[in-house]
């Protein structure tokens, strides 16, 4: 029985290059689900990774109390005092964000860019930032540095190029990396000059802070928390970002996914006609096969396999088409949470390459399941009459 | 028996090859009708409406306000007929998912100048006019969260406080509206700007955007200019545009929904027209011999070879109508499951018209090369085989 299955298998797979034609449809068919199924997730996984790959769990975000928004606090200089000298602070700054309109490259988009107004120890908290072009910003003049990801998304941020900040222009003098991060995808400016242009006085609207541990990030909360002086949570980056992702990784992943299905069940009709239709222009081969005394079952399997083997072609086509054009390619959208522009890459990932290849298993599974049960079941006398 | 039902039973001398490509192109145009409608819906902007409504921003960002002194400096230009304004209150209703605006508003301007809004029961103006607390909610959001008149909503504000302190805003339904004949407008919800005015520990002086509806719409482009020419030099500079040009750009922001959905189709059909023309063609050659009797029989080349193209046509038209009339039978159940994802969006008939042209057209590039083949038979060849 084993050796039956293995010769008809390997006479279906050495025919198949001689029914080429119609086999791709399949090969294509099955590809085409995948490429939109990976390509689609791989952009919620690009928006996840930037948004998460900005967060320590070490580190402490400070916002008003009930806020999700960065953009909504008002801290004073003294709070801000206060806080840097706190029990198991390393260091800490005060930041303002605020967003401002620039044009995306190649629309006629204006897109909210987030602008954040730092002081010097926002550096020492975000060691992972590192300028790549040009130099830093110096403290009361009017120039700021781009994020690498901001540059490729938005128009007028080579440097030398001026940004316009409200009723001023300021200068660009450098390029900074924030290692993929949707740090990436702002414009950092000196504080001061920021609470100048945008009318806040000495107000900062959140404080970035490195804690000793993981741990010090809720005993910080709850001292805020307790302390009637402050209106203000603690919580860590990472959980503010994983936040932040969700809702909208979750919407792309469902948006993929009811794509998907619907996509999968055409193919899968597209799959069924084709074996259905290899099954039929062989019916005198197999026919013959089950009269010289091949059982139904090898026959069953053979279908199978080969139904298998097209669309595991085309899911490595359609996953490797993907990874070719997308992977990497950047992208912006609008961070609901913070009502600014995250640039992100497409990440196609191997897990999801291995999803788009299950399915594509699944796909071939069932489309060939079918074909393969009419061609055990043709009666021998009237198949090997050609009819 | 007519030439098209000749067609037909040529389709179906096959019939589960015949079926299964019409299902595949089934779900093509379905697909097709559904991301349409989405992208659509995204181009428009929110509002589907076409009006001749300016919207007034903040010139640097939409995150800065204006204050309210502004209202009468741009009543006193020619031609503004109404003035309306909205905020961004931002907050959340039980869970930060819960996502959509809440504005506070003046009553009787907002729908005056959003005079397309139905509003009801009948006291609901009168109502949300006199009472403080009370709030009016688009009927599809009333329907998302279930909520009925009466009920008592609390919201969290997440960037204002009242000015006891507290961050909990509670408002009463009185009234919901929809868009005129239509089952329901966005997913709005809005409160009473005198509330939100006095409650407010900060921001109550000043509003997000002036709505303003110009008397004609031949005045509209020189009332905005007129508007950006009056603040240009003031602390609070602005920007108008037409709200249509406002709500395309704000959609936008999310990301090229259009481009998306182009590459997505474009998978899609290329597919469907490798599967379809690759049935087609299979056929004719199994149908050589028949043809041949045809043109044996005294039918002309041209006809011959139009019969072919026309069962390619068929195929696919029958397909795009079955793909359509899905798309209407489960459009309205998914647009109520989408509509807090994707904004408001319906299946329509130009989009059906589309997808039906769209048929037509894939039919016919599907059946041209067989149709030229079928021309090309010569009988005392095909007839041999």
């Amino acid at each position: 029985m084993l050796s039956q299955i293995k010769e008809i298998t390997l006479l279906n797979l050495l025919n198949l290059p001689s029914r080429l034609g119609s086999s791709s449809v399949i090969i294509v068919g099955i590809a085409g689900v995948v490429a939109v199924l990976v390509g689609l997730l791989s952009m919620a996984t690009g928006f996840t990774k930037a948004l998460e790959s900005a967060g320590k769990p070490d580190r402490a975000i400070i916002m008003r109390d009930g806020t999700t928004s960065e953009m909504n606090g008002s801290l004073t200089v003294d709070q801000r005092a206060i806080i840097s000298a706190m029990e198991g602070v390393v260091v800490g700054s005060g930041e303002l964000y605020v967003v401002v309109d620039l044009r995306k490259i190649g629309t006629d988009i204006d897109a909210n860019v987030v602008v954040r107004g730092v002081e010097q120890d926002s550096f020492a908290v975000r060691p992972e930032i590192q300028i790549v072009a040009g130099r830093n910003f110096e403290p009361g003049r009017s120039e700021v540095v781009v994020g690498v990801q901001a540059v490729q998304q938005f128009s007028g941020l080579q440097i030398g190029d001026e940004v316009p900040v409200r009723d001023q222009t300021w200068l660009v003098v450098g390029h900074f990396d924030a290692g993929g991060s949707a740090y990436g995808s702002e414009i950092w400016a000196d504080l001061a000059g920021v609470q100048a242009a945008f009318r806040r006085g000495g107000f900062a609207t959140t404080m970035r802070v490195q804690m000793e541990s993981v741990d010090a990030v809720t005993a910080l909360d709850d001292r805020l928390q307790a302390d009637p002086r402050f209106d203000l949570t603690a919580r860590s980056e990472a959980d503010h970002y994983a936040a932040q992702a969700e809702a909208r990784a979750t919407l792309i992943n469902s948006f993929g996914q009811a794509v998907g299905v619907i996509m999968a069940i055409g193919a899968v009709f597209a799959a069924l006609n084709t074996m259905y239709s290899a099954v039929s222009a062989r019916t005198v081969e197999i026919a013959t096969l089950r009269a010289l005394g091949f059982g139904s079952a090898p026959v069953v399997f053979s279908v199978m396999i080969e139904a298998i083997t097209l669309a595991l072609l085309g899911g490595l086509l359609g996953g490797g088409l993907v990874w070719l054009a997308f992977d990497g390619y950047s992208a912006s959208t609008l961070n609901n949470a913070s009502f600014s522009q995250v640039a992100f890459d497409f990440a196609v990932t191997p897990d999801l390459l291995q999803m788009g290849v299950t399915w594509a298993l699944v796909l071939g599974i069932v489309g060939g399941a079918f074909p393969a049960i009419r061609a055990a079941r043709l009666p021998i006398t009237t198949a090997l009459r050609g009819e | 028996m007519s030439i098209v039902s000749l067609m037909w039973a040529n389709l179906f001398r096959k019939p589960t090859r015949t079926s299964l490509t019409l299902a595949s192109v089934t779900v093509a145009f379905l697909l097709f009708m559904l991301l349409r409608s989405i992208s659509a819906a995204f181009d428009s902007g929110i509002a589907v409406t076409a009006t001749d409504r300016l919207m007034v921003m903040p010139k640097y960002s939409q995150v800065d306000s204006l204050p309210f002194a502004q209202k009468q400096q741009i009543l006193r230009i020619e031609g503004v007929d109404g003035i309306a304004h909205t905020s961004w209150f931002g907050g959340t209703y039980q869970d930060p998912k819960n996502f959509f605006a809440k504005y506070p508003v003046d009553p009787l301007s907002y729908f005056d100048v959003y005079s397309e809004l139905d509003l009801e029961p009948a006291d609901a103006l009168e109502r949300f006019t006199r009472e403080r607390t009370a709030a009016v909610v688009d009927v599809g959001l009333m329907q998302d969260y279930g909520w009925e008149i009466g009920d008592v909503i609390p919201i969290q504000g997440t960037i204002y406080a009242k000015t006891d302190g507290s961050r909990l805003w509670e408002f009463e339904i009185v009234g919901q509206f929809t868009e005129k004949g239509e089952s329901s407008s966005f997913p709005l919800f809005l409160f009473h700007y005198e509330y939100f005015k006095e409650a407010a520990s900060f921001g109550g002086d000043a509003v997000g955007n002036w709505i303003i509806r110009p008397s004609s719409a031949e005045r509209a482009d020189a009332i905005a200019q007129e508007i950006d020419a009056l603040f240009e030099n003031s602390a609070d500079p602005t920007k108008t545009a037409s709200e249509e040009e406002y709500n395309r750009q704000f959609a936008r922001q999310l990301g090229d929904m259009g481009f998306i959905t182009t590459m997505i189709m474009s998978a899609v059909f290329f597919t469907i027209v490798l599967l379809t023309g690759n049935t087609m063609t299979q056929a004719l050659r199994e149908r050589i011999p028949e043809l041949a009797v045809l043109k044996t029989l005294g039918f002309q080349d041209g006809t011959v070879s139009l019969m072919v193209l026309g069962e390619a046509i068929l195929l696919c038209l029958v397909g795009g109508v079955l793909g359509v009339a899905l798309a209407f039978l489960i459009g309205p159940g998914l647009v109520t499951a989408l509509e807090g994802i994707f904004g408001s969006f319906e299946v329509n008939l130009t989009t059906a018209l589309e997808a039906l042209v769209l048929s037509v057209l894939i039919g016919t590039v599907i059946g041209i090369i067989p149709a030229v083949s079928a021309q090309r038979l010569a009988i005392v060849d095909a007839l041999r085989k």
